[in-house]
């Protein structure tokens, strides 16, 4: 039976409102606190300042993704159309000034190899999909894509402290401050 | 509507006018809980009778007609169908393209008013996207059957084959073939990365279960972490910014496969812009005629309000005042192009033996919506509804009368036909309507119909700065706890 040891995962506190889950993120950011995360229903206006954030990279993976399907489209059109199988139709040349032609392709196959740039490096920079998490074990959580406003603070952390966090948890507002365990 | 005002915030310096109030978006106050419980309700709730009447009807209806009718087609040969004389693109071309013009609406709602930052279009986004799925699909039957053997249908995509022949990258052709496709691809993803944060709410009001482990793995695992919420809203926004060009270029490119051809009536520079404008408006109608039922059976009146609503008749009547302009503007550019080819095919389709179709088309495409100047007209529900219905109508009329009228009167007389679809023809259109009405059944009763994360992100207090009375002095005036309390 018990032979699972557990491992301390962090603190999970709950705050009342988006505004107390911003103010009370500001303290933990000035805290210096690195492995925390603010979880809320819906995305929060501000919160990435107020939780030291930078800016997503997200673009520039989409950027190379899309310049890709554009040079993708190209190649493609330019070997099949002017090198291997040459055919004039609609009285257009088979060389490189057919290229407006191939504009419409280029085109969307930009934007396709861009959607799923989007799509795979989103889920690469979120570190999903993951079947289960610490977090889940917790008896409130679930209310966090309902209408619950909670931070939790990973043990991982080198300011965690067992006694410390909790208190700076409270101290910054939080309620039903739970200690969240994971099996080993 | 919006016609109570409030007085100016106090911090606000010079002249003091009163401020038109803006309108909620979410009615009643109703507190985040309740969104949750309403929109998840609708797939945790057992269904109401209304649903199982539309639903088995239209699931029999898509049986016999798309997959009876197609079989049908398969193992007899495509001359079934009505177009084997001049009309050769006949019904299922019409049908195509009536179908991928319904589902721009969808990504216009979700795209590009995103980008112009409109609110209002987080209460309807999530079933637009869905009808845009549904539609492309029926819309992909069409083109797929209509090569003939459909079993050579993989011809389209450019993969080395044995009679060494590639595809004309020079044609609209093809082009359809990839912007098409590109369309369907990306409004999926963006469909189902929008979902993401929903199905997390409903796997974490399953109970442990068949429902938790299959909404948990659709979810992927999401928790909703700013971490998470940061870079998903840049993907979101990204997909918007990649939607919007998309979906202005895919019906281009399907006006293209007109315009580009030599054809009296097709050979405009209009069509691009033109099949655009009517694309949304057929979209917008086809969103308000399964939009407003919805709202009343599953009881969403304080999400999708009569604001929305308000707003979706007003796109109707731009767009279709739009449409109606392209029209007026095909035949005076007709008349003064002195080209007699050019005038006797709007001559022909005005007072040819098609003349009833351009009459239901002008009708109900130009006229009906023009009732919706008037505010009585845009808030009656019946009014709203009629004109949507006549929208659906006349946008599949205006396919017909480019498509039917004009191959019908091609430059040989001995070429003219009179054009009439074949029951094999009908049968596949309905079924289809069928198709799309039982996979949109599906989806409310499987999938979140709304958006709750960004219904819930529209309410005032989830501003992290709404009681912050130092910024926002007029914020917080009106306390949403009375209702809160209420409700609880």
């Amino acid at each position: 039976m018990s032979t699972t040891r557990k491992r301390v995962y962090g603190y999970l506190a709950e705050f009342k409102s988006a505004s107390a889950l911003y103010k009370a993120a500001e303290k933990v950011r000035d805290a210096g606190f690195r492995k925390w995360d603010c979880y809320s229903p819906y995305p929060i206006h501000g919160l990435d300042g107020a939780m030291g954030m930078k800016r997503s990279i997200l673009p520039w993976f989409v950027f190379f993704g899309g310049m890709t399907g554009t040079a993708t489209a190209f190649t493609l059109a330019y070997t099949t159309q002017v090198v291997i199988y040459p055919t004039v139709v609609q009285a257009k040349p088979a060389n490189i000034f057919t290229i407006p032609a191939f504009f419409p392709v280029m085109f969307e196959l930009t934007i396709l190899f861009s959607g799923f740039t989007v799509l795979f490096g989103l889920l690469a920079l979120i570190q999903l999909p993951r079947l289960n998490h610490p977090l889940f074990a917790s008896n409130q959580f679930h209310r966090a894509t309902d209408d619950g406003f909670f931070i939790a603070i990973e043990a991982r952390d080198p300011k965690f402290s067992p006694a410390a966090t909790r208190d700076l948890l409270a101290e910054i507002g939080g309620a039903n401050i739970e200690l969240v365990e994971e099996e080993d | 509507m919006a016609s109570t005002t409030q007085a100016a915030p106090a911090a606000h310096t010079g002249v003091k006018l009163p401020v038109l109030e803006r309108e909620k978006l979410i009615l009643n106050g109703r507190s985040y809980h309740w969104i949750t419980e309403r929109i998840c309700g609708v797939v945790e709730n057992k269904q109401p009778l209304l649903w199982w009447l539309l639903f088995i009807p239209s699931a029999l209806i898509a049986a016999i007609g798309v997959g009876g009718g197609l079989f049908h087609l398969v193992s007899t040969g495509v001359g079934v169908w009505g177009n084997t004389n001049r009309v050769m693109w006949g019904w299922p071309i019409v049908n195509f393209v009536f179908w991928i013009g319904i589902g721009h609406a969808g990504t216009l709602i979700s795209a590009i008013l995103f980008l112009t930052r409109q609110n209002w279009r987080t209460s309807i986004n999530r079933a637009a996207e869905a009808m845009t799925i549904f539609a492309v699909m029926c819309a992909g039957i069409f083109p797929a059957f209509h090569v003939g053997r459909v079993w050579f249908a993989w011809f389209l995509a450019p993969v080395p084959n044995a009679n060494a022949i590639w595809q004309n990258f020079k044609s609209p052709l093809l082009w359809d073939v990839f912007a098409v496709s590109t369309y369907f691809t990306v409004s999926l993803i963006f469909w189902f990365l929008g979902m993401v944060p929903d199905l997390a709410t409903i796997r974490d009001r399953a109970k442990p279960g068949l429902r938790k482990i299959l909404y948990g793995i659709f979810s992927l695992g999401w928790r909703g972490g700013n971490r998470q919420w940061s870079h998903y809203e840049m993907a979101y926004l990204l997909l918007a910014a990649l939607s919007t060009p998309l979906v202005l270029s895919v019906h281009s490119v399907v006006s293209f496969d007109f315009a580009t051809s030599v054809v009296p009536g097709w050979h405009t520079t209009i069509f691009p812009p033109y099949f655009v404008a009517g694309a949304i408006f057929g979209g917008f109608a086809m969103v308000l005629t399964i939009m407003v039922p919805a709202r009343f059976v599953y009881g969403l009146q304080d999400l999708i309000t009569m604001k929305h609503i308000d707003n979706m008749a007003k796109i109707i009547l731009l767009t279709g005042t739009i449409v109606g302009y392209a029209y007026l503007m095909e035949l005076f550019v007709a008349f003064y192009s002195g080209a007699i080819y050019e005038m006797d095919a709007f001559k022909f389709r005005i007072a040819g033996p098609y003349w009833w179709a351009y009459a239901a088309m002008m009708s109900c495409n130009v006229l009906s919506p023009q009732v919706f100047w008037f505010r009585s007209c845009r808030e009656n529900l019946w009014v709203v509804m009629a004109v949507a219905m006549c929208v659906n109508v006349g946008m599949w009329f205006e396919r017909f009368v480019i498509i039917v009228t004009t191959l019908a009167r091609m430059w040989l007389p001995g070429d003219w036909k009179t054009f009439s679809p074949s029951p094999q023809d009908q049968m596949l259109f309905v079924g289809t309507i069928g198709m799309f009405l039982a996979l949109f059944m599906l989806f409310l009763r499987f999938l979140p119909c709304i958006n709750i994360a960004e219904v819930k992100w529209t309410k005032l207090e989830s501003d992290p700065h709404f009681d912050d009375k130092e910024h926002h002095p007029d914020h917080g005036a009106k306390p949403e706890a009375a209702y809160q309390k209420e409700l609880a």
